[in-house]
């Protein structure tokens, strides 16, 4: 198949544009970030510095890739990142428009790549059960509803790509925080530190990404399918946080 | 060459072998807690190992500085292990014990394991569990709230665990949060988009490493009491793996340069369920979990020019090779020996595709038996992953796979401590040679990444740490580390200097063709030699000849590409010159000159029971070989047999 590209351009420190490529002979069994690898080659060919983007695994579980298609963040297919996304689901002589993620709390590195280092802040400020090596007992002492389980699993398999961010009008985090919190504080190994963890990360959130106003973008975005139920528990417990007596907390 | 080497001393401790590790933990020196904030010491790499590792001795009190070329640590390919952990917890009490472990994972690495590394390694596991679930792991329950296991990669016991088909995301997940928790407290600083380009030394021990910030190119020196490498494997090499795309060897083999001898290069594990390449640009080979094997029959048609579609194949013109060869096993025969298999009928003529390279697994079967919805309960996810990457509906025909490179049980040499042949310098994880001898049985990376990381190098690293009490780590206006970063600087001037006429990816991939091809999954001595030669006369061309555009001082792809495919032609000579002096067929090293008749890996204990050590000797010169006897006292030797 033949395609015609609009892909963003930007330079440390320089304002961006919109550079337009042909790719033509493509074959549809290609992953799209395989169709920009060969754009890439011939651009090296050609001398032109090939398109900046970011790709790891390339297997839709480390959340690098990150590209808005045609102004969806990670493209037409629903429940599919970037990287898993194939040349099948377009057709010959289709128009692409390639853009890095829409964020101002992503700011552009080069080209598509962009820094996500805010959602780390957000981790970092409460997203773990405080567990040093060594300290742990027999698993099966603490018994885990399969129910619970199976929750926390569904929000812990967020792979903190940003898409939640970058496909929300608001630049909002909240779907990616909620899963983060709501995946330990589902556990009960996790209630212990429930109401910091929750205050601390939903407040560093708030330092960096905007509010939330129930779009539900996001979760049409996420690669993973990441459930709005997760924002709302947050912010059930986000609302707690302010009002619990932490000194009563061992009591159940 | 003959003779075991005086320069390879694995201390392993003396005594019984249950009770080496518990005895040796008690010998070794202690670092009292006051003083560990006087150390400090350099992780690169946050996958399992390295961020379990960083985390744990952040925790017990050390200086640590963490390291990776993510952007952000939980990026690192560990994520992407799907199967499980193995753990000798016995819980569903089927008569799994430390021992059978240890057994079972000796034997599955066709004896070239030390015995010693995988008895500790066995005992640990049960604790990897613990802290797992401390940590809110959410690993899968039973209804009554107690953990759930399968049967996983042959074993005859249940004692894998797992977090649906994410486990390795799960654990790193949980390693990642230790590892923040460290940040936010202090115990350790992390440094988000560096890489690893020298390893420092000075009078031969290790002292820092230097490194180039992705994004702004800054080159910067980082000193420490001691380095320890935990980057992962070098299965890249063949260009098309089921690695991440920017897994390297890099790190290894910058420190094998300084010094840390490279032991066992020719082991690579090649996964026998992979979906097949497609095109001649395809970037990666996609796993499929092999717990698809626990319900899925592999066949290929019987016809050399079947045409038919696989539903329309009839059952007696079908063979059903693993059942028909493996009795006992059938299609859950280890992970070498079913890729092998697969690669005979492919070669044979008898693909299924349409390029002809893959063959069926088929779970008609299983649908018939168990239902759609069962199956689909089990393996939903890594069905739906199939169709979005082939575009065809395995509930409807069978998936087609094919072997592929997925993990490198060679690595750097390293003693019981896990230190490298550089003092001071250790490797963990993937990056060493430890633990799998020629071949890695299912679900037991990530139990030895993080085995190494929480539970044996935090340990360890205090015995040698104790001996330089009231010594600085070496400035960082040591000639040493101004020489490196002028080493550094002189090869990124080199590559951004050649401007030839193709990019780094077409060399990358044509090293790739000729390891795929001489160094796969069968290996000949003409074909080694072959290899040597050719790879030899690539890289020349590639010197003179790769195209790296751009300049230094900003987010260069291309430029970060170069030095890590330039540091594969290194390794892919050494892994052929390995692969020729090890003239026996031992678990993902087959020798077609070394077979039973009946087609059988073939092993010479009585010659190559050891470990083949590489010891750098400078540019342009030969590696020298030196070996470490294997001694097998408490695992029989024995023909391994899955029939």
């Amino acid at each position: 198949m033949n395609l015609t590209l609009k892909v963003w351009r930007q330079e440390p420190g320089q304002n961006g544009k919109f550079q337009t490529y042909e790719a033509p002979g493509i074959s549809e069994d290609m992953s799209f970030l395989e169709m920009l690898d060969v754009v890439n080659e011939r651009l090296i060919e050609d001398g032109t510095p090939p398109i900046v983007f970011e790709s790891d695994c390339r297997e839709g579980i480390c959340g690098t890739c990150n590209l808005m298609i045609d102004g969806k963040a990670h493209g037409p297919e629903k429940a599919t990142a970037t990287c898993q996304l194939h040349m099948r689901k377009f057709s010959d002589g289709d128009h692409i428009t390639i853009e890095p993620w829409r964020a101002a709390s992503f700011p552009i590195i080069r080209d598509l790549a962009v820094d996500r280092s805010a959602l780390d802040a957000i981790q970092e400020a409460g997203g773990y059960i405080t567990a040093p090596t060594g300290s742990a007992s027999d698993a099966n002492l603490t018994p885990v509803p399969k129910e619970a389980a199976d929750s926390a699993m569904d929000a812990a398999a967020c792979i903190g790509c940003g898409a939640c961010v970058a496909a929300c009008p608001n630049s909002a985090a909240q779907l990616f925080t909620s899963a983060k919190v709501m995946h330990m504080n589902l556990l009960p190994q996790g209630q212990a530190e429930r109401w910091k963890r929750t205050e601390n990360m939903v407040e560093t959130m708030e330092a960096y990404f905007g509010s939330c106003t129930n779009h539900g973008e996001c979760h049409e975005a996420c690669p993973k399918e990441i459930s709005l139920d997760f924002i709302a528990l947050m912010n059930k417990d986000y609302v707690k946080s302010k009002i619990k007596n932490r000194k009563l907390s061992g009591q159940s | 060459m003959s003779g075991y080497s005086d320069v390879l001393d694995s201390k392993v401790p003396d005594g019984p072998m249950a009770e080496k590790w518990t005895n040796h933990k008690f010998n070794m020196k202690l670092v009292n807690p006051a003083n560990k904030r006087k150390f400090e010491v350099i992780v690169v790499g946050t996958g399992l190992a390295g961020a379990s590792a960083a985390a744990t001795m952040g925790e017990l009190g050390y200086k640590v500085k963490a390291f990776t070329f993510h952007d952000s640590p939980r990026r690192a390919h560990s994520i992407a292990a799907q199967g499980g952990i193995n753990a000798a917890k016995n819980y569903q009490n089927d008569g799994d014990s430390v021992h059978r472990l240890f057994y079972d994972t000796v034997k599955g690495g066709d004896y070239r394991s030390r015995e010693a590394n995988v008895h500790r390694l066995a005992e640990v596991s049960v604790n990897i569990i613990d802290q797992a679930a401390a940590q809110g792991v959410p690993f899968a329950r039973e209804y009554g709230g107690l953990l759930a296991n399968r049967s996983f990669g042959g074993a005859q016991v249940s004692r894998t665990f797992y977090a649906r088909g994410q486990t390795g995301q799960q654990l790193l997940l949980g390693a990642y949060s230790a590892l923040m928790r460290q940040v936010n407290e202090g115990g350790v600083e992390l440094f988000n988009r560096q890489e690893m380009l020298e390893l420092v030394t000075k009078d031969g021990e290790a002292c820092g490493i230097v490194c180039r910030d992705v994004i702004t190119g800054e080159i910067s020196s980082h000193t420490a009491h001691a380095v320890v490498l935990a980057t992962g494997g070098y299965g890249n090499v063949y260009y098309l793996s089921t690695n991440a795309m920017m897994c390297n060897v890099t790190a290894a083999w910058r420190a094998h340069r300084k010094g840390a001898m490279f032991a066992n290069p020719c082991y690579t594990q090649i996964h026998p369920t992979c979906i097949p390449s497609s095109d001649p640009f395809q970037s990666k080979l996609t796993l499929m979990s092999e717990s698809l094997r626990n319900d899925g029959r592999i066949w290929v048609p019987d016809n050399f020019d079947e045409v038919r579609a696989a539903g329309d194949i009839p059952e007696a013109e079908r063979d059903y090779y693993l059942e028909r060869k493996y009795p006992a096993f059938g299609n859950l025969v280890p992970r070498d020996v079913a890729s092998r298999n697969a690669k005979t009928v492919v070669d044979a003529g008898k693909g299924v595709g349409p390029l002809k390279n893959g063959v069926y697994l088929d779970f008609a079967d299983a649908i018939a038996r168990d239902g759609e919805d069962t199956v689909r309960a089990k393996y939903g996810n890594l069905f739906d992953m199939y169709e979005r990457i082939t575009g065809e509906n395995p509930y409807k025909q069978p998936m087609r796979i094919y072997p592929a490179t997925h993990y490198t049980m060679g690595g750097l040499w390293v003693d019981y401590h896990l230190m490298t042949t550089v003092p001071g310098c250790y490797a963990i994880g993937e990056a060493n040679f430890s633990d799998h001898g020629a071949n890695r049985l299912g679900a037991s990376a990530l139990m030895q990444g993080l085995a190494d990381g929480y539970f044996v190098l935090p340990y360890t690293i205090g015995d040698q740490l104790a001996g330089k009490l009231g010594s600085d780590p070496v400035p960082a206006d040591d000639p040493v580390f101004k020489d490196a970063i002028a080493d550094v600087n002189d090869r990124t001037n080199k590559w951004l200097s050649v401007n030839g006429t193709k990019s780094v990816d077409h060399y990358h991939r044509e090293l790739g063709k000729l390891v795929w091809d001489y160094i796969g999954m069968e290996r000949n001595k003409n074909g080694l030699e072959k290899a040597i030669s050719e790879i030899t006369s690539l890289e020349e061309e590639f010197e003179k000849n790769v195209r790296v555009l751009g300049s230094a001082d900003t987010l260069n792809q291309s430029l970060e590409k170069v030095g890590r495919v330039s540091d594969f032609f290194g390794l892919a000579k050494l892994k052929a010159r390995d692969a020729l002096v090890r003239e026996e067929s031992a678990g993902g090293h087959f020798r077609e000159e070394h077979q039973t008749d009946e087609g059988e890996a073939q092993r010479d204990d009585e010659n190559f029971s050891h470990v083949t050590a590489w010891d750098w000797n400078g540019e342009g010169e030969a590696q020298t070989e030196h070996r470490e006897e294997l001694v097998f006292n408490e695992v029989p030797l024995t023909q391994r047999s899955y029939k």
